[in-house]
This record gives C-alpha cells, structure tokens and sequence, in this order.
C-alpha cells in the first residue's frame, strides 16, 4: 500500500481557515477583509443556508472577477430577505426584476456589458429551485441554449419556502410540504416527479456544470473559481438546507447538508461539455435514515406508523446517485510526514 | 426637487438598521474545556498547549511550556505509561494522538539543542529538605527552586535518579537521557547530598533548620513470600536485581530464570534477564492476561524479545535446578484459587516481583506523622500530619508510577510553598471537560497515527541498547499536528465562516467576538465548532 504525502494541517482540507496554512491555501470566507456580498441585518431565518450559500458564492466570485461583477437576482426568499423596500443586504452591484426572468435578464446585462465594451465585468444570474427549475426553467433553457456568458447560480432549497414551503420541481420525493401533505397511501411528495437540473444543463452541452453544498466551503468555491475561467452560460447548483422548510434546528443547517452528500441523496460534482470530470467521494458512507430523521418533513416515515418501504426507495434513489457518480472509492488517509513547505 | 426615480418616494438604506440581534433566545459564547488528556495527565501537563505550539513547528515554545509542568520531557517520552493517550478523543476518531513520542521529541531536541530550565526564583530564604532523589524529589526540587526556596536533596545511593536509575532498565531509559534532564534540574542551584542515609527525620530538620520536608523515599523493598525452598535453591527479590545490573553488578542467574508477578517489574526483570544470557525467562503469574497489572507495551515487548507467560500458576517449591507450581483458576469474583494440579518446570533461579515496600525506618521518631499499611497517610496537598512534612511518591497511597511521582513532586512543592508563606494554596477549579460530544470531527483531515521504530528484536539480545526509537522532526510535526486541539479555540476560522449573518468578527491576533447586534442566535457557528470551544448560553429575557 502506497502511501500518499500530503500537506497535513490538521483540518486544512476542511475548516473554514487554518492558522497553519499560507494565505493563498486559506477559503475566500476566512479573510476578513471578504466583501460580504449579502450584509448582516437580512431577514433570511435563524440558520438560513440560502443566505450562507449566496455569500460563499458570490465572495467567492467577487474575488474570481476581481470585484467586476453585476448579480440578477429572481423573485425568491432571496430577494424578498435582502430587500425589504427601501433597505438592501447587497453590497455588490445587484437587479431584480421578476421571478421567472431573471436569466433573460441576465443575458441582457451582458450583452449590454458586451455593446459597451466592458468584458471584464462578469455576469451572475441567481435564484432559488422556484425560479430555476419551475417558473424561470423556459428563459434559462434559452440562456443556456444561446450560450450567453451568465454563471447561473441556483440555491436550491427545495421548495417555495418564502411563501410557505410549497412544492416545487426540486422537491425530494416523500417530502412534507404544504402541497404535498401526508395523507393517502403515499404521504407526502410523489416518486419519479421533479427534474435534475444539473444533468439537464449538462445535456445543454454546457462548458462548465457542477453541484455544491454549503457543508463543503473549499469545494463550493474552487467551483465559483472554475465557473469564472470560462465564457459562455455555466451553471452552479448549489444545495441549501432550509430550517422551516425541512424541520430541522436552526444549528443544524450545514450538519444536514453534510448528510445529504454522505449519503448519497445529493451528488457532488462537475462536469465539462457535458461530461463529468470529477466527484466528490463520500467520506463516511451513512445510510439515508440519518439524513432523513433529522428533518420534519419526513417525520411521517419514522415514528408511529413507519414506512420503511419510502425510507428503502430513497435509499435506491441514493444507491443511483452512488453508482451514477461513483462516489463510493475512498481515498488512503496520510501518514508519516508532513509534507509541503518549512514551519513558520 | 424629487430626484428619486418615479414613484420612488424613499432613498436606499442599509439593511445593518436592522438590528437582527433582537431575535436571539441564546448567545454563543468562547470557552475553554478541559482537553481529556490535560485531565488524565498525572503530572498535570497542559499537553493541548505544548501540542498547540508544536503544530506550528515553535517546538522551543512547546517545550517551555511543557516544562512549566513537568523538568523531565524526555524521561516522561520514554517511560511514562502515557493515560493521556488512553483518554485522547481521537481514538474514537482514528487512532489516539502519539503524545509520548512528541513530547520525547521535543525532550530530545531540548538536550540537543542545550535549552535550559527557567531559572530558579528570587531567593526566599526558605530552606526545603527533600529526602529521595527519585522522580517525586527531583519534581519537588525543580518547583521548589522555581518559587526560590533552598533545596537540600538527599539520597542514600551514590547517583541521583531513583528507580529512574536503579529500576528502569537502560534499554527503556538510557542514562546519558536521564542524567542530562536530571543535570538541568541540579543546574538551577541545589545542595545535594548523595550517599546519605537519613536516619531520623526530626533530628535532620532540627539540625539543617528547614523550614519544611518533602519525603519521597520511593518504594524500595522488594515483598517476599514464604515459599519451601531447597538449601541451594536460588532466589531473590526484582528490585535489588535490577539495582544491582544498573550498578553494572549483575549476579549470575543461571540459563533458566523464573519471575514470579505480574507487574511491570516483572516484564523489566525477565526481559533484563534474557539480555543477560537467560535462554528461558519465563514469567509466573497467578492470575490471567486480563487481570495482569503491567502495561500493554511492555508485555508486548518483552514477548517479542522471548520472554513466555505461564498464566494462573502459583509457585509451590523452589529447588536448586526446578521449581514446583501448581495451577489455578479464577472463581466467580475474579481471584485464583487452588485446583490441585501440581507442575514441575525446570529452573535456575527465581526472581521475584511480587510489589514493593517502603522503607518507613526514618519516621520512628515522627510519632505525628501517620502511616497506614505501610504507606504513609497525606492531605489532599501531600501534607502528612506532621506539621510541614510533605510526602509523595511511592511512599504514598497511589498509583505507583514516574509520571505520578512527578505530579505529586509538583503538588508537594505547591502546598510546601503555601506552608512556609504561611498562606492557603490557591485552587483553581477544573474546567468543564471537553468530551467526545463536545466535538465535531468532521473538520479533522483522516490521518493515521505515526508508530515509532523499534530497535530490530535480533539486536536487543545481549544489550541495553534503547528498544523504542524516536520520531524524526517531521513525523513528530505530524503526529502533533494530529491533535484536535479539544476544547480550545486553534483558529480554524469556521465560526467566522459559517455565520449566515456575517456576525462573527475575525480580530486578526487569533481570538474571534460575536457582533451581537445582528447575532440570531441560530447556532451554526457552535455546531460547526471541531473542538467545542464555542457554547450556546441561553439570554436573559
């Protein structure tokens, strides 16, 4: 068994920062002086994974474009916690219009950027499932078909929570959502509905698609990094835990979507010109029932009247996602050495 | 004059007017716990700390603070039964951190690199007799000298060190290691006297007008038992066995030796014995493997270098060439008792390792100072009855080990500093502990434990060369870079991450402060803490 030297620093592959690494190994978010796209005083819940998700992006993009960057923004939690009138969270150059066309409009900004010559400033449009993968699907198909240059970033929290946690196209199957209440033989949301964004913009032939989670910060942003070496539509989806919406303790928001990823019910990954280029492995493969049972909305599985036939159809629909991505294959843990550069 | 846009009635503001704060039912909070190793530590080292600074490569600083504790890195990295890596959170993750082979790294490149001692304190005028030179004494001298009281250390051998030096076999402990760390100790200014027996302890105080004692006579009487022996029957007692191979007087035992206990001087005589030409050592014990008192390692070792067990078997009969034992078996509440079946196995010699006994002679004239079951009784701040006489060490009720003596010798020299200043010794409370749940161990890099080289087993057979080898530079940085760092804070940057409020603020000098104007109260930051450094405390409302 060979063994692998690696840069060990104690959780420097992980944390957020470490005192150990060098400036240029650290994340966007550990500097202080990050721009904070998204400003304190929002009105996003206790724990919002959405808010985390759009200040890890765009920070991250902010350093990528060397602050040139304008951000449309779809109707959504996002926008309406932001910007209650006449009050804004952005501290970045930002555009609202309406829910399902903020990818049309983002195409406008660039091809203005492009009329007035300013292709150094880049485009973000973003939005939540609602307006990606329902109400704006059409306007970003096209954007994505034209392949105007936008990162389309989704926060995909899986559902109309701002509303009051309805249904969307990203909904998981079994889901409690106040459209898909559990009554009848089949409690909660149905199986074999909803769509894979990520694979449908891959199927788009796209230069850059991946998946991200707020639990893994160093990965969601080297993919912001990569998204910005690229011209032409990309798209990020990333995966944002919701506290009301899925009945999980405000504290819980990244521990959930670390769940999602280890067990497989989220996959993490990128891909380029429609072909997957790398995954990120499961680290402690998990069955889903620990994903499941810290969330409210699929309290109807567990408890009482169980239905360990639901929990064992998710479970295949991970086992899909493993054997689709090939998440499984671990890495060797360092030993030995550290490696890498001289202690300060 | 409306410049605003149409039907713009109102100028842009900043969402920071919003002062989320008020929604918050708890408040995160920094706080220190008590890293599990810390508190297992019988020397009382904060090993979080030294390991904190040896992440980062400052071994200098990591070793200053490791001394702050304990004079004798380099000895503890060799000797030391280690009950901080029992209790080490990392072995529920992986593999418990190698905390002694860091702190012998760092106590080897201290001798090589020459680092000294802090130097002793302003002179206080007080006058300290401490009676053993062992690991209890010398610990006393090395506080004792730092708080700036004049030491006396007296010991009836010729050299100083104790068990250190005439029970811990060579190839567990080289000398040139123990005389260096010792030297350092001397080096701080002591008046030591070798070669001298106390006698009476009244009348030495008296004489020397000390101000207090400090008695760490150590446990030096090997027990014995009655067994029938035939008139040329050879046997005799572990300790002065081993005393007499570390005086370079080894008697001669024959080809086929017999140890009889089960204890770690048991291991150290059958594998000193092996070393000394035994072609059989076999170890006796009465009881099973379970119930065996020595440590893990060193049975290891010492089956590795040949030694063989003879489980639950009592000696009966020892003759000039065999010896008779009988075998035993545990009843229901864990003790051997007899079966009647008799065994005879061929030997030469038989040592015996059935525990130690102190040697309380110069106490007789001590009537106030209380001794029971031949230990002699203390106070929680090692203080016997008799007014200023500390005691520690073997010579007390405890667990018998280095590391112990070491900490009560620290102990000692707290509660003998609170006595002749004539105040009470301060205390401070323990911390919460930092357990398992405390931590989130997600965040900590997969990384396995780096095992040290030992010395190839065909080169231990006729030597005392050192068995256990020690880490390079790298593999130590590693190896502390492996700790979690439980309990306390190490500027991992998550909280400051992790806030969906942006409410956590970055200092720059390694510390972080909540913005409690715009804290929610929603807990991420806590959860997402790897070493529980962060508590959520409920508001008053």
């Amino acid at each position: 068994m060979t063994k692998r030297p690696i840069r060990f620093y104690q959780v420097g592959s992980f944390a957020v920062g470490n005192r150990l690494l060098s400036e240029g190994d650290r994340t966007v978010q550990s500097d202080p002086s990050r721009t904070n796209s998204i400003d304190s005083g929002h009105r996003a819940c206790q724990g919002c994974g959405e808010a985390l998700g759009a200040r890890y992006a765009l920070d991250a993009a902010m350093r990528a474009t060397n602050n040139q960057l304008v951000a449309v923004n779809a109707t959504g939690c996002l926008e309406v916690f932001s910007t209650p009138y006449p009050e804004t969270s952005w501290r970045i150059a930002w555009l609202h219009s309406l829910f399902g066309n903020a990818p049309a409009v983002a195409t406008g900004v660039a091809a203005a950027l492009r009329v007035k010559g300013h292709t150094e400033v880049r485009v973000v449009s973003q939005g939540g499932d609602g307006g990606t993968v329902d109400i704006g699907f059409g306007s970003l198909s096209g954007m994505f078909e034209r392949n105007d240059d936008v990162l389309y970033i989704c926060y995909d929290n899986e559902g109309y929570m701002n509303t009051g946690v309805q249904r969307s196209g990203a909904t998981p199957p079994a889901a409690r959502t106040a459209t898909t209440d559990v009554v009848g033989p089949q409690p909660g949301n149905a199986f074999g509905q909803g769509k894979d964004l990520a694979r449908i913009a891959m199927a788009h032939d796209l230069a850059y698609v991946a998946t991200a989670t707020v639990a893994d910060l160093h990965d969601l942003e080297a993919k912001v990094e990569r998204a910005m070496q690229f011209r032409g539509a990309r798209y990020l989806h990333v995966l944002v835990p919701c506290p009301l919406g899925w009945g999980t303790a405000s504290s819980e928001t990244i521990h959930v979507a670390r769940l999602a990823k280890e067990t497989g019910m989220f996959p993490v990954f990128e891909a380029e010109f429609g072909v997957v280029t790398s995954v990120s492995k499961i680290r402690h493969p998990t069955p889903v029932e620990e994903y499941l049972k810290v969330q409210k909305r699929f309290a109807h599985l567990f408890g009482k009247n169980p239905r360990p036939e639901m929990v064992a159809h998710l479970q295949e629909l991970a086992n899909r996602n493993i054997e689709r991505y090939g998440l499984l294959d671990r890495a060797e843990p360092a030993s030995g050495v550290v490696s890498g550069e001289e202690p300060a | 004059m409306n410049k605003r846009p149409f039907a713009i009635t109102l100028d842009v503001g900043t969402s920071r007017s919003n002062h989320t704060g008020s929604w918050r039912v708890e408040r995160p909070t920094y706080v220190d716990r008590l890293p599990p190793c810390n508190n297992a530590c019988p020397a009382g080292e904060n090993i979080q700390g030294w390991l904190y600074e040896a992440e980062s490569g400052a071994y200098e600083s990591a070793w200053r603070a490791l001394v702050e504790e304990n004079p004798f890195p380099a000895i503890m990295g060799r000797i030391c039964f280690h009950p901080c890596e029992s209790a080490c959170n990392r072995a529920q993750v992986d593999e418990a951190v190698g905390i002694n082979a860091v702190e012998r790294f760092l106590g080897d490149y201290a001798i090589e690199q020459g680092w000294r001692l802090p130097a002793a304190g302003p002179a206080s005028g007080r006058r300290v007799l401490v009676v053993g030179a062992g690991p209890a004494g010398l610990s006393a001298t090395y506080h004792l000298r730092r708080r700036g009281h004049h030491v006396r250390l007296v010991d009836s051998a010729p050299q100083l060190g104790g068990m250190m030096r005439y029970g811990i076999p060579a190839y567990r402990l080289p000398r040139r290691v123990l005389d260096a760390e010792i030297d350092r100790v001397i080096d701080m200014g002591v008046e030591v006297v070798l070669n001298h027996n106390v006698a009476d302890i009244e009348a030495e105080r008296s004489s020397g007008h000390f101000d207090a004692l400090f008695l760490a006579v150590g446990a030096q009487l090997g027990k014995r038992v009655n067994i029938p022996a035939g008139d040329s029957a050879k046997i005799l007692d572990a300790v002065s066995y081993l005393r007499d191979v570390a005086d370079e007087n080894p008697p001669l035992l024959g080809r086929r030796v017999v140890v009889y206990g089960g204890g770690d001087t048991a291991m150290d005589a059958a594998r000193t014995a092996r070393r000394l030409g035994a072609t059989e050592a076999v170890v006796v014990y009465r009881r099973n493997q379970d119930k065996m008192p020595a440590h893990g390692e060193e049975y290891e070792q010492a089956l590795g270098e040949g030694v063989t067990m003879r489980w639950l078997s009592t000696i009966n009969r020892v003759d000039a060439d065999k010896i008779v034992i009988e075998k035993m078996r545990l009843n229901a509440e864990g003790y051997p008792e007899s079966t009647g079946d008799y065994e005879e196995l061929g030997a030469d010699a038989v040592v015996l390792a059935l525990g130690q006994d102190t040697d309380l002679s110069l106490l007789a004239r001590a009537a106030d100072v209380e001794v029971h079951d031949g230990s002699v009784q203390v106070a929680q701040d090692l203080m016997t009855n008799g007014r200023g006489v500390f005691a520690g060490g073997d010579a007390v009720p405890a667990e018998r080990t280095a590391t112990v003596a070491v900490g009560h010798g620290k102990k000692a020299a707290r509660g003998i500093d609170a006595f002749v200043r004539g105040v009470a010794a301060d205390v401070t409370p323990k911390h919460e502990l930092a357990d398992f749940a405390h931590l989130n161990t997600w965040y900590y890099s997969d990384a396995e434990r780096t095992q040290r080289p030992e010395l190839e087993r065909i080169r231990r057979q006729d030597n005392f060369d050192e068995v256990v080898l020690g880490l390079t530079e790298r593999n130590a940085l590693f190896e502390a870079r492996r700790c979690m760092s439980c309990g306390n804070c190490f500027e991992c940057d998550n909280c400051f991450g992790v806030c969906p409020d942006n409410a956590v603020i970055k200092l720059g000098d390694g510390t972080y402060d909540i913005n409690l104007d715009y804290c929610k109260g929603c807990g991420v930051c806590a959860r997402e803490c790897p070493c529980g450094a962060i508590e959520m405390v409920p508001e008053r409302i």
